[in-house]
């Protein structure tokens, strides 16, 4: 018997999913919404995991109300529970919001949640009374938590949002990015003297200061008034090139209100960032800030400074398809070859969207793949032999077997401390993200010299 | 900080539903009856997982079977390689197999994609077992998983087991019967050619950074054979065999209970009921386990030459301890109730009281142990949640929480200190040495100069 996998790969199983599912996006979304409390519709241990899982990477309380399901809700419908658990969830959280998702179990009996959330209203003597029902469907059984985030962004629009004359605010539906991202798009913003309604924030939910007493729902998030007025923004922006204005919170603004659409990739790198401040300076009528001007030239500088160590490194990334997109295409900015962008996700428009970003990707020897696991990933590392690997924590496995260095970006990060305050985006978290692979292969060249130089 | 988002603990109330399954000690008060063995009430935010949680946690630590999870792939994802149950040869429990079902396998059922995910993976890892566990959707779908074990056990010649773990078909609790009915199916299956007399099975046991080892070592030394550990550095093979033994030394207040007393019926192996937590616990479990062969002074003898050894290497450590913690509080909030009688000894043992004592799925018997061992004024709660559990520490002014991980951020965010006591840690707490540790993480959790910054310590700028 062995641990290893051996030639012989089992390919209809998942191994070592390198994914997670639906309602984990959904719950981090709404997690996000001022005074909104996350409430899955299944069993039990959908809210727990999911719980246990985001508060190992967050290091913050992330309460995730359940309708906790039992053999008779299976069999008669998950109504009466449902009910029941938001009138405790009120009663308990005191919430200006319940954000309800489903999970596969509440889908597969087929559940009619609209409905019951209907009936429920009814009962309770109308909406008035009662905090704002977001609702998201997110089977577990169709995507990844990427769809589940952007479900529940595009739902909280749906549900709030209202129609108007036009207003000077600028929707930024940022993604599934770091707390200490979100912080510095807000501090963008704030200097460009643009209003502006940035979802899911949850900068200061998930990376916040201690308790003095106890919080029934920690302070932060975006205000559902905020969000009401994004139908009448004059722009919306939204990061993610995988992302379909069917599914996106801004294609449903477009249709319903037209709110024009910007869609952008993640802004990694010089030339993405480029892209999102000169469409800031495009919407506002105002130059880039000098500030922002200083951290793109200390970043070029940078990037003179330290091109010599990573030319020509090949990198292994994988994560989300947007992430990975983004990653990839700043890699080439500094001549680093990223020789398979590797997802869990399934778009379908992974390869596309990444040709886009980097032309030059077949002559390159990019490899793009949609829907692996990380068996599939490290048998590819074995052929592609990477320098490094660009990932979150889950890659470790993968990482420790083959002696490779992993830097650690994105969602979850379980093994380090401090990944809710990792920058990735701007110019500034380019410059981050530059220092860290730079050191990195430093680092490696260091270890592996026996003469222990101590000039690198 | 604004008023409506703050609250002071008065204010919390119990939900309606949960009034039962929370007491306070208190002079000439009501007797204990917590209504536990409970469903958690729809809409708290309770700090329990479900069915497929408990089978898992049970089998997990099993490291030469393939576990797979059978349903989409959330239930997979989140429990690869979670717990801290370390393995001396094969680690395949440490990888994370799912039949990551799809719409298409909700409509037209799994077992195909069942059947072909456990052919190929027999073929390349070769275990000697696999697991395969049910999740929620599966009985809805009509997979019949009965069937394509049978099948699949046929075709490969190696147990092929159903562990019938769908989420909501009642509490953690029925996960680990579920679990222990495919241990079952193993126990009995082997030779037990060649096992000594003088011989035990180590139930209940999980081998998180290495206890099972510690133990394991003890029993040795006092020169009794380890046939099985059920679950820790767990194989096939020992559990097969695992009838042989003479007795079943039993860590746990649930199912393994069971099923110790299952394979008394059923091969006369009687059991007896340790814990290894605390000096106090730890060496009970020797002294009693050698009282069981009573033809063997020399066990006896050894035992005692262990425990004195031991406390006498660990004891002026813990005394340095016990001066900086005495007369500190501690809240303890943990899964099963076994260890909270042991926790609240062991705290005892480096001068700290307990003002809290919950668990997540102990039962009627257990919460009136508890109410036994408890001073007054301590609070005894079942199924407890983020809220109520912030409640009774603010209340009760506790310098620690023991928990888990979904517990350590209530901890740290109130300025509390924090042992993590679940699976997940990577330090051993069991054994003598274990207390050390244990102890020693207390210590510098409770000590720690970072409290003088919290709000609640008055660390106001």
């Amino acid at each position: 018997m062995t641990t290893n996998a051996s030639s012989m790969t089992a390919k209809t199983a998942t191994q070592n999913a390198c994914k997670l599912c639906n309602p984990l996006g959904a719950c981090l979304a709404f997690r996000g919404i001022e005074q909104c409390v996350p409430f899955l519709h299944g069993s039990q241990g959908c809210a727990t995991y999911i719980r246990r899982y985001l508060i190992s990477h967050y290091k913050e309380p992330i309460d995730i109300a359940s309708s906790n399901f039992n053999e008779e809700t299976a069999v008669f419908g998950g109504s009466h529970n449902l009910k029941l658990g938001l009138k405790n969830v009120s009663q308990q959280y005191k919430p200006r919001v319940i954000g309800i998702a489903t999970t596969c179990l509440s889908e597969t009996i087929g559940d009619d949640v609209p409905m019951i959330l209907k009936e429920y209203e009814a009962i309770m003597g109308g909406a008035a009374n009662l905090p704002v029902m977001i609702f998201a469907s997110t089977p577990s059984y169709s995507g990844t938590h990427i769809d589940g985030f952007h479900a529940a962004v595009r739902s909280a629009v749906k549900t709030l949002a209202t129609g108007g004359a036009k207003k000077n605010l600028v929707n930024l539906f940022s993604g599934m990015i770091s707390p200490a991202d979100i912080r510095y798009l807000k501090e963008i913003l704030t200097d460009f003297g643009m209003p502006f309604m940035l979802l899911p924030d949850y900068s200061q939910m998930l990376d916040g200061g201690p308790w003095g007493e106890y919080h029934r729902i920690p302070p932060g998030g975006t205000p559902t008034s905020t969000i009401a007025d994004s139908g009448c923004a004059s722009t919306s922006i939204e990061f993610g090139s995988t992302l379909e204005a069917s599914k996106s919170a801004a294609g449903y603004l477009e249709a319903q209100f037209g709110v024009p659409r910007h869609n952008l990739p993640l802004p990694i790198g010089i030339k993405a960032s480029d892209r999102f401040f000169g469409l800031l300076e495009e919407l506002t009528g105002m130059q880039m800030p000098e500030k922002y001007e200083d951290e793109r030239r200390r970043l070029v500088d940078a990037y003179s400074d330290g091109h010599k160590y990573v030319f020509g490194r090949k990198a292994i990334l994988y994560g989300e398809e947007d992430l990975v997109i983004s990653m990839a295409a700043f890699l080439r900015e500094i001549g680093v070859v990223p020789v398979l962008c590797a997802s869990g996700g399934k778009s379908g428009l992974m390869r596309q969207r990444l040709k886009e970003l980097v032309p030059d990707m077949e002559e390159t020897g990019i490899e793009a793949r949609e829907g692996v696991d990380f068996v599939d990933i490290e048998h590819e590392a074995e052929r592609l032999k990477p320098d490094f690997l660009i990932g979150n924590s889950k890659g470790f496995t993968m990482s420790k077997k083959h002696d490779l260095p992993l830097i650690r970006v994105g969602f979850p990060i379980h093994d380090r401390f401090g990944g809710q305050r990792l920058h990735h985006l701007g110019y500034r978290g380019t410059q981050e993200l530059f220092d860290r692979i730079v050191n990195t292969v430093i680092e490696e060249r260091q270890k592996s010299s026996p003469i222990g130089y101590t000039y690198m | 900080m604004k008023g409506k988002e703050v609250m002071d603990t008065q204010n919390i109330s119990l939900l309606e539903g949960r009034e039962k399954q929370v007491y306070e000690k208190k002079a000439g008060g009501a007797e204990v009856d917590i209504a536990c063995d409970k469903t958690s009430l729809s809409g708290s935010v309770s700090q329990r997982a479900c069915v497929f949680c408990g089978s898992r946690v049970v089998l997990y630590p099993v490291a030469d079977a393939i576990h797979i999870v059978h349903g989409p792939i959330g239930c997979a994802a989140y429990t690869w390689d979670i717990r801290g149950a370390v393995s001396s040869g094969p680690e395949l429990h440490r990888l994370s197999f799912s039949t990551d079902l799809q719409e298409m396998d909700v409509i037209y059922g799994g077992e195909k994609k069942l059947y072909k995910s456990l052919i190929e993976l027999i073929d390349q890892y070769q275990p000697n077992a696999t697991f395969i566990y049910s999740t929620c959707i599966i009985g809805l779908i009509g997979d019949d998983i009965e069937a394509v074990c049978n099948k699949v056990a046929k075709e490969k010649g190696i147990p092929v087991l159903p562990v019938h773990s769908e989420g909501f078909k009642g509490t953690k609790k029925d996960g680990y019967k579920a679990a222990c009915h495919a241990l079952m199916k193993l126990i009995g299956q082997g030779s037990t050619e060649g096992i000594s007399k003088y011989s035990i099975n180590i139930l209940g046991e999980f081998n998180l950074a290495g206890e099972a080892w510690i133990i394991r070592e003890y029993y040795e030394r006092m020169g009794i054979e380890v046939v099985a550990t059920m679950t820790g550095d767990g194989r096939i093979d020992a559990i097969r065999r695992s009838h042989g033994a003479s007795l079943n030394v039993v860590q746990c207040s649930g199912w393994m209970t069971t099923l110790a007393k299952e394979m008394e019926e059923k091969y006369g192996i009687p059991f007896i009921r340790v814990s290894y937590f605390g000096f106090e616990d730890m060496s009970k479990s020797l002294y009693d386990v050698a009282q069981h062969f009573p033809d063997r002074p020399d066990i006896m003898e050894k035992a005692k030459e262990i425990v004195r050894e031991e406390i006498t290497k660990y004891y002026p450590e813990m005394q340095k301890f016990k001066a900086a913690l005495a007369g500190r509080k501690a809240a303890i909030y943990v899964g099963g109730a076994f260890k909270t009688f042991s926790l609240i000894k062991a705290l005892r043992t480096i001068g700290m009281s307990v003002v809290l004592a919950g668990s997540q799925t102990g039962n009627k018997d257990d919460y009136r142990a508890l109410k036994e061992m408890c001073d007054e004024g301590t609070v005894i709660v079942d199924d407890s949640n983020p809220v109520e559990l912030s409640k009774f520490i603010l209340e009760k002014e506790a310098d620690l929480l023991i928990g888990g991980v979904k517990e350590r951020p209530i901890a740290f965010k109130l300025g509390v200190g924090f042992c993590d006591h679940n699976h997940e840690r990577k330090i051993p707490l069991a054994g003598f040495i274990g207390m050390y540790y244990f102890a020693k993480e207390v210590y510098e959790s409770v000590m720690s100069p970072v409290w003088q910054f919290a709000p609640r310590k008055g660390g106001k700028r």
